[in-house]
């Protein structure tokens, strides 16, 4: 048979650091993949810290532990605001929270990964219970589907996602290892921009198609996790 | 290091775990519950950051950086585990195929309301994903010491801190005893640790009923 069409193997996403980060400004919102460092975008994040743009929004299951990855970011004044689960290992950011010095948004984690896949998925929001007897329901809209009281949690989109695959290829198909997953599939579906770090780049097909978890589509740039 | 109360609190917690129960175990004394689980058992071991299957802690020199339990602890896999993403994950805790949660309290009431995720102006590490696995686990077990740091009651007729979730738990485990949320209120059904049922009416801040179960 010809090979007429050539396909996904004829798009090399493959980029310096510099080019795939060249959308980088003050005032974005930035997905951060990674479930505490498992998963976490190292050299993706060091390029931010690198950059010096500010008055960021980051959105993170966590926010890593001081010194360390975010924590960075956070330490030294760049970020406006956090959204994220769990931020208890990072003393820095609760000092500056109670400082009223940054803002943090706390969100139960199952639900901020529900509300980035509602944001890759084209959605609004989700309908919840999760939280709805606490403080967390406060000022959250309400409305009743199906005889039960839900609270509305809107979608999450952002400007760009920072993503770690354990691999790629050059057209961006991703894939995963263990618990280093996490966060990272649905956020590479969530951001107009999409960079993704691997730690093993291929010649497409890097895997076999069912073993893609991220499909190439989603993916706009591919660097090297490795740091220089 | 692990003291004797907190092996003592997860030795009682594991008899509370049913063979084949698929569960999730909170960070602290619910992680020490693995090594007490009779020879064999067949619990499914869920963690949030997406797994399910947890084996042994890992030996050393074999550690995975992608692979750790709730606490950041390297672990192995057992055969027939998985691996997915968190929103997979909290589909199992949401879509009620998660038997037990282990959780640990600050405080926990009569009606099994469970303070564990917030002080208001004193301690704010967020939430996690606790008010999921409180609110939506079938079966939540508190494994907590009676009494706080200084020795105030941490079982209470109705908790203070904000809430985890409402009316969630069912099953409350310490040093001492062991109490079932039932809808008249506590029933303590074991008493151990060389304490009498008096001393621990005076450490526990809200009534109970004697219902003794019969050790398994």
């Amino acid at each position: 048979m010809s090979q007429r069409l050539q396909g996904p193997a004829g798009i090399d996403k493959r980029s310096s650091l510099d080019d795939a980060m060249a959308s980088l400004r003050d005032g974005m919102t930035i997905l951060v993949g990674g479930f505490g460092e498992r998963g976490f975008p190292f050299r993706l994040v060091d390029a931010v810290a690198k950059s010096g743009i500010r008055d960021l929004t980051l959105i993170k299951s966590d926010a890593n532990e001081d010194g360390i990855g975010v924590g960075h970011l956070i330490a030294g004044g760049r970020v406006k605001k956090m959204v994220a689960s769990h931020i208890g290992l990072n003393r820095k950011l609760i000092e500056l929270m109670q400082g009223g010095n940054i803002e943090v948004e706390i969100c139960p984690q199952g639900i901020l990964a529900e509300r980035i896949r509602a944001g890759g998925a084209g959605l609004g929001g989700v309908l919840s219970d999760v939280g709805i007897e606490t403080i967390l329901a406060d000022g959250k809209q309400r409305v009743v589907s199906q005889g039960r009281e839900f609270l509305i949690e809107p979608a999450i989109r952002a400007d760009l996602a920072l993503i770690h695959a354990q691999r790629a290829d050059h057209f961006g198909n991703l894939s995963y290892v263990h618990a280093a997953r996490n966060f990272n599939p649905l956020m590479a579906m969530a951001a107009d921009r999409v960079v993704a770090e691997a730690d093993e780049i291929r010649a497409t097909p890097g895997m076999a198609p069912d073993a893609v978890v991220t499909p190439g589509v989603f993916v706009d740039a591919i660097v090297s996790a490795r740091l220089q | 290091m692990t003291d004797a109360v907190s092996i003592c609190i997860a030795e009682r917690a594991a008899r509370e775990i049913a063979d084949g129960d698929v569960v999730n175990l909170g960070i602290g004394i619910p992680l020490l519950i693995p090594g007490f689980l009779p020879a064999g058992a067949r619990c499914v071991i869920h963690q949030e950051a997406g797994y399910l299957g947890m084996g042994e802690p890992a030996r050393p020199g074999e550690e995975d950086p992608t692979l750790t339990d709730a606490a950041g602890q390297p672990v192995t896999l057992l055969p027939g585990a998985s691996c997915f993403d968190s929103s997979v994950s909290f589909c199992v805790v949401r879509g009620g195929r998660l038997d037990c949660a282990v959780l640990g309290a600050l405080e926990v009431d009569k009606e099994g309301n469970l303070a564990n995720w917030l002080v208001p102006g004193k301690w704010s590490p967020g939430v996690g994903g606790g008010m999921e696995l409180a609110q939506k686990a079938r079966r939540v077990i508190v494994a907590t010491r009676h009494t706080g740091k200084d020795g105030a009651p941490k079982i209470l007729e109705r908790c203070r801190l904000p809430l985890t979730a409402p009316r969630c738990v069912d099953t409350i485990v310490t040093e001492y005893a062991v109490f079932r949320v039932r809808p008249d209120g506590l029933h303590m059904v074991d008493c151990y640790g060389g304490v009498t049922i008096e001393q621990v009416r005076a450490m526990t801040g809200a009534p109970f009923s004697l219902a003794l179960e019969k050790a398994a």
